[in-house]
């Protein structure tokens, strides 16, 4: 189905299943230990062997020798797969350093061997007696370091006006620099694999969550046919774009259980994740603003570096400062530098998650230097058009709606605009907000749906559910078009036999794939009609039955006894280019600083969120409140710490690697406006799970800063960071 | 992991034996610190010997009105006692402050208080740690050291001791009881336990190889305000990045230790009599021998604030 013009009136707009709030429908294989994940598939691959992965002990440099003696003839080593025996490979598209490194090494904990043996234990100590000799050469580790040789990256600046020229001239400015750690996704599961020959076939149960890609850089880093290879991963343990991609455990499974002659397990340990695969990288973003006296925003730069590896791409964390605010001048773009940490890559949010703890600072310390209020600062600045294309309007953008009913739901009037003013007790409490603005992403998305003579409807599609609750909202979907309870369909996902998907990312799978299985519901409405022989327009899908006319026919009997199937899937054509598509949010928080010791305590959040139809408000308040405690994460305490000597993450644990706890997770409240978007998709939705944390971590901040009149322009706001700053203990 | 035999000891002497006969030999308690650690081969012990069966497991009161902790007593059991609670709250406190319920219900009063470093490097065997393999250097210096010691380090480690516990227990002056291979007993007290790093960072205490803690023994109550403020970067379930222990009579008199700051516990009994004068003058002695890295620096500060809220605190 092509989706080139807006979305009229459908059976979506029925609402009876979607829209409603509703409970996981694999919740009870969850909660019940039924759910397979991926190393957990015990009966599908007899005889299986485990791998054990060892990484490359220094960043950058070559390995000099590596002894194997010893750890072969340790008890139960079957086999051990390096780069010298794991025959030619290729690197997939989507990877920047090869996921089987040696004797060139590219990162710390790049994989250079994997140790098989009869049980897990004896392939870990087996490992552990392997001795590489490394001649390391010197690296670039400090983003700021290089940061004066990084590049302008292929997308080219958004130059609008003559920047520099109303900058000078503007009356009110502003010119910061911020700068954003690295980070990891640090996602329950680890990454894991079982990987399974039949003769040249390949199978690979794994946690992904992007089936397509998987097996498009799996085959093509084994140089074999794409069609001989299978990728099943229908539960996912979190991903948060770390399991975007083929990483190592998949590889290095495929090719040990290729050297071994038997299926191998690989499973990721957690010290060796946090180096070995993808992570958020740093950025350093300067922000300039100007501003009329009124608040009228005349020149708005926003740069930002990062660094990758060759062949990494760029953070685009200035990428929404495109389309956020009006201004009439404006410089904006990305640069990137080159380092030989590990792969820098998507993590939840990729750009505006980094981008909006900057811009939207910026704008917090911008309406101070105005004597505005922040709210009324970001409404002055509104716009309803591309800033770039004033013939580009917004499908929707309901931005001033969400901040003036967050302002109002929070208490924002209450809110003593001088910092420094409010105690309780020990503490020092401050109110901030923030904008919430990502992207809504268009991707293809296909389906197959079939009817049986019971009634039941199936729906297969690679799509994958990473936590998110894809099961369900496709679910919603499918019985809506067919005009039945949840309870009679069925989903299955994960599975590169099923038609691809949009996948996972960038928040597009609930839009995108739903609307895949809307396109392949309307084609089987079409089988059904047909089958009975009456116009498809004329049939409706209710009860369980077709009705056309005076005729009533049980789903079941139009099935019959071959059932009916159908595939299809979405398309697009060219509306995003006519408008610009995002999505919509204001966060607002209440913070609170310890006046003697400066920890920080986040009290109350609220979300409002306008991101077109809300399918399933139960999973999307999920998913932004996981989004929002995220944030908090980033503002206070998520940091790869850098060993900018030898170039790599330290606290590379979850002892070390510190994210959000319940206590640190206060009252989290989640407003969605009532809308749709027709110009999206047929579903008339919109991504939502990365908006809940775009803007969260600006909104921290500037509560930090409301609580005690100071800034902290680096994240994490951590504590030593603004100690001798804080008023003098009395 | 490397391989190990294990086996289960009879009474504390025959455990204390068992090691000493088995070069490399190591007890086992909760296992929530030895076991991760031995996954990462930064220990590895051949052989293990369980100690969970000696009954070490109560608490008594002892003849002059303390109270005598049984090495093996849990973390959530020492806590929760209603003598702790009323007689020693700073430790009550202390422990509470500390990891997460599921491993306080496993980890024991020895094991605690023999828990190793959190230093980053230590836990990562491509590093060179003098900690972990004597003689090869320190990563940490001149690394990523904002987690670590202040005061009392030295050129071969600047590491941690991450226990709350052991604050708090120096704080009430506990005495730590042993057995040998040879069936004789001491007591350390626990100032004398924990040792400073010098040139031998690997050795952190003053067991000799083979010596079973049996128990750990509190005096009488001193009772005052008892207060444990631990000071971290997350809301729970974080090592400090400082704390301070306290118990503050009514007249102004008192005793402070700091966690997170040195090798071991730190107290130094001459800057306690700066209490009435406040916090500036009771951390100017505590450290005044603070040579901190820049990475770690703002824990000077830190510990003055943490010090000055906790004696308001304590004053109500
Ligand atoms: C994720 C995590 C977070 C944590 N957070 C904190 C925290 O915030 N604060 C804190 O204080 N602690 C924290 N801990 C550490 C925890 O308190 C210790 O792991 C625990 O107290 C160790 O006790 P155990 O009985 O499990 O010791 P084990 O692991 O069994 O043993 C530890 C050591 O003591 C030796 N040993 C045990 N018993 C005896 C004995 N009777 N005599 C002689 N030697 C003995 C063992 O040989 C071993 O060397 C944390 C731990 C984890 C894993
Ligand atoms: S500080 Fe101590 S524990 Fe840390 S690396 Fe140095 S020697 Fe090892």
């Amino acid at each position: 189905m092509k989706f080139d013009t807006p979305a009229t009136t459908n059976p979506i707009d029925q609402l009876k299943v979607v829209g409603k709030p509703t409970d996981r429908i694999d919740g009870p294989l969850k909660t019940t230990g039924k759910a397979t994940y991926a190393y957990e598939w015990h009966n599908v691959a007899p005889n299986v062997a485990y791998g054990w992965v060892i990484g490359s002990g220094i960043a950058k440099g070559r390995i000099a020798s590596m002894d194997l003696e010893a750890a072969r003839k340790a008890p139960g080593v079957v086999a051990i797969v390096t780069a010298e025996n794991a025959g030619s490979l290729d690197k997939g598209k989507r990877n920047a350093a090869t996921l089987l490194g040696g004797p060139e090494i590219e990162h710390y904990q790049q994989a250079v061997a994997l140790v098989v043996a009869e049980t897990f234990e004896q392939a870990r100590t087996a490992a552990g007696l392997v001795r590489i000799d490394y001649t390391p050469a010197d690296g670039a580790y400090d983003l700021a370091a290089v940061k004066d040789k990084a590049e302008k990256t292929k997308d080219g600046d958004s130059v609008v006006g003559d920047f520099a020229g109303a900058f000078a001239a503007a009356p009110v400015k502003l010119d910061e620099t911020y700068t954003t750690p690295d980070e990891s996704h640090a996602m329950m599961e680890p990454h894991a694999t079982i990987a399974a020959w039949e003769g040249d076939r390949l199978t690979v149960w794994t946690s992904n969550q992007m089936i397509d890609w998987m097996v498009t850089d799996l085959s093509a880093t084994l140089k074999m046919p794409k069609d001989k290879v299978r990728v099943i991963s229908p539960f996912i343990g979190g991903g948060f774009g770390g399991k975007l991609f083929l990483r190592a455990d998949a590889l290095l499974a495929a090719l040990g259980a290729r050297e071994a002659g038997r299926p191998v397990k690989v499973g990721l340990s957690r010290p060796l994740m946090m180096n070995n695969t993808t992570h958020r990288p740093a950025t350093i973003q300067r922000v300039r603003i100007g501003a009329m006296p009124d608040g009228t925003i005349t020149a708005i730069a926003h740069e930002s570096w990062s660094g990758n590896l060759p062949g990494g791409s760029e953070e685009t964390a200035s990428d929404q400062t495109r389309l956020l605010y009006a201004g009439a001048n404006r410089l904006i773009g990305n640069r990137i530098a080159t380092l030989d940490l590990p792969e820098g890559n998507a993590m939840r949010a990729p750009g505006e998650a980094s981008g909006m703890m900057a811009l939207e600072v910026a704008m917090d310390e911008m309406a101070e230097r105005l004597g505005m209020d922040p709210v009324e600062f970001r409404i002055r600045n509104d716009t309803q058009t591309d800033p770039a294309d004033p013939n580009r309007p917004f499908s929707q953008r309901q931005l001033v709606q969400c901040l003036r009913l967050g302002a109002e739901r929070f208490g924002w009037a209450k809110r003593n605009p001088k910092p420094g003013q409010v105690r309780d007790g020990r503490w020092l409490v401050g109110l901030g907000m923030a904008s919430a603005f990502r992207n809504n992403l268009l991707t293809k998305s296909a389906a197959r749906v079939r009817l049986d003579q019971r009634g039941i409807v199936t729906v297969e599609t690679d799509m994958t559910d990473i936590g998110t609750g894809s099961y369900t909202i496709i679910a919603q979907t499918a019985a809506e078009m067919m005009g039945v309870g949840l309870d009679k369909v069925a989903v299955r996902l994960g599975d590169s036999s099923f038609p691809v998907s949009a996948g996972s990312g960038g928040q597009w799978g609930a839009n995108n794939a739903t609307a895949g299985v809307y396109a392949a519901c309307v084609k089987l409405r079409e089988a059904v009609a047909q089958k009975l022989g009456v116009n498809s327009a004329d049939a409706r899908f209710e009860d369980g039955q077709v009705v056309a006319g005076n005729r009533r026919v049980p789903l079941a009997e139009a099935a019959g006894a071959d059932g009916l199937s159908a595939e299809d899937g979405i398309e697009y054509g060219d509306l995003d280019k006519k408008y610009q598509q995002s999505t919509f949010g204001a966060h607002y928080v209440e913070a609170a600083v310890d006046a003697a010791t400066g920890e920080i305590r986040v009290r109350r959040m609220l979300a409002v969120c306008a991101a077109g139809r809300i399918l399933n408000p139960k999973s999307a308040r999920s998913q932004v409140i996981g989004a929002m405690t995220m944030g908090v994460g980033a503002a206070l305490m998520e940091e790869l710490a850098l060993d900018k000597r030898t170039g790599f993450f330290v606290n590379h644990d979850l002892a070390g690697y510190e994210v959000p706890v319940h206590a640190d997770i206060p009252h989290q409240e989640v407003i969605f406006l009532d809308e749709t978007d027709p110009i999206s998709s047929p579903m008339k939705a919109k991504g939502v799970g990365e908006l809940g944390l775009c803007g969260v971590g600006a909104a921290v901040a500037n509560a930090v800063h409301n609580a005690t009149g100071l800034r902290v322009r680096d994240y994490p706001i951590t504590l030593d960071k603004f100690l001798d700053r804080l008023p003098a203990m009395g | 992991m490397r391989p190990f035999t294990y086996e289960r000891a009879d009474s504390p002497a025959a455990a204390a034996a068992a090691v000493e006969r088995r070069p490399g030999a190591k007890f086992i308690a909760g296992g929530t610190n030895l076991l991760d650690l031995m996954k990462l081969e930064i220990e590895t012990p051949a052989h293990l010997i369980d100690v969970n069966g000696l009954k070490l497991d109560t608490l008594e009161a002892t003849p002059d009105g303390g109270l005598r902790i049984g090495a093996l007593v849990r973390n959530t059991d020492l806590a929760a006692d209603p003598r702790v609670r009323r007689d020693y709250g700073v430790l009550s406190r202390a422990l509470l402050a500390g990891a997460s319920g599921q491993l306080r219900n496993k980890a024991t009063t020895a094991g605690n208080l023999l828990q190793r470093t959190r230093c980053p490097y230590f836990y990562d065997t491509n590093q060179p740690c003098n900690k972990r393999q004597p003689g090869s250097g320190c990563a940490a210096i001149g690394g990523y050291s904002r987690q670590l010691a202040v005061v009392g380090s030295s050129e071969a480690c600047i590491a941690t001791h991450p226990s709350d516990m052991a604050v708090a227990m120096r704080a009430l002056d506990a005495t730590v009881e042993t057995v040998r291979a040879d069936g004789t007993t001491r007591t350390i007290p626990i100032a004398e336990f924990h040792r400073l790093p010098g040139d031998t960072p690997h050795i952190e205490t003053a067991l000799v190889p083979g010596e079973l803690i049996t128990a750990v023994t509190l005096p009488k109550p001193v009772g005052g305000t008892h207060v444990y403020r631990k000071v971290r970067d997350r809301a729970s379930y974080a090592f400090a990045l400082v704390s301070v222990a306290a118990v503050v009579q009514r007249d102004g008199s008192g005793r402070v230790a700091v966690g997170g700051v040195a090798h071991k516990p730190w107290r130094v009994e001459a800057a306690e009599a700066e209490i009435p004068r406040g916090a500036k003058a009771v951390t100017a002695g505590l450290l005044a021998d603070a040579k901190p890295t820049h990475d770690n620096a703002f824990k000077l500060t830190l510990v003055e604030r943490t010090l000055a809220s906790v004696l308001a605190e304590a004053k109500g």
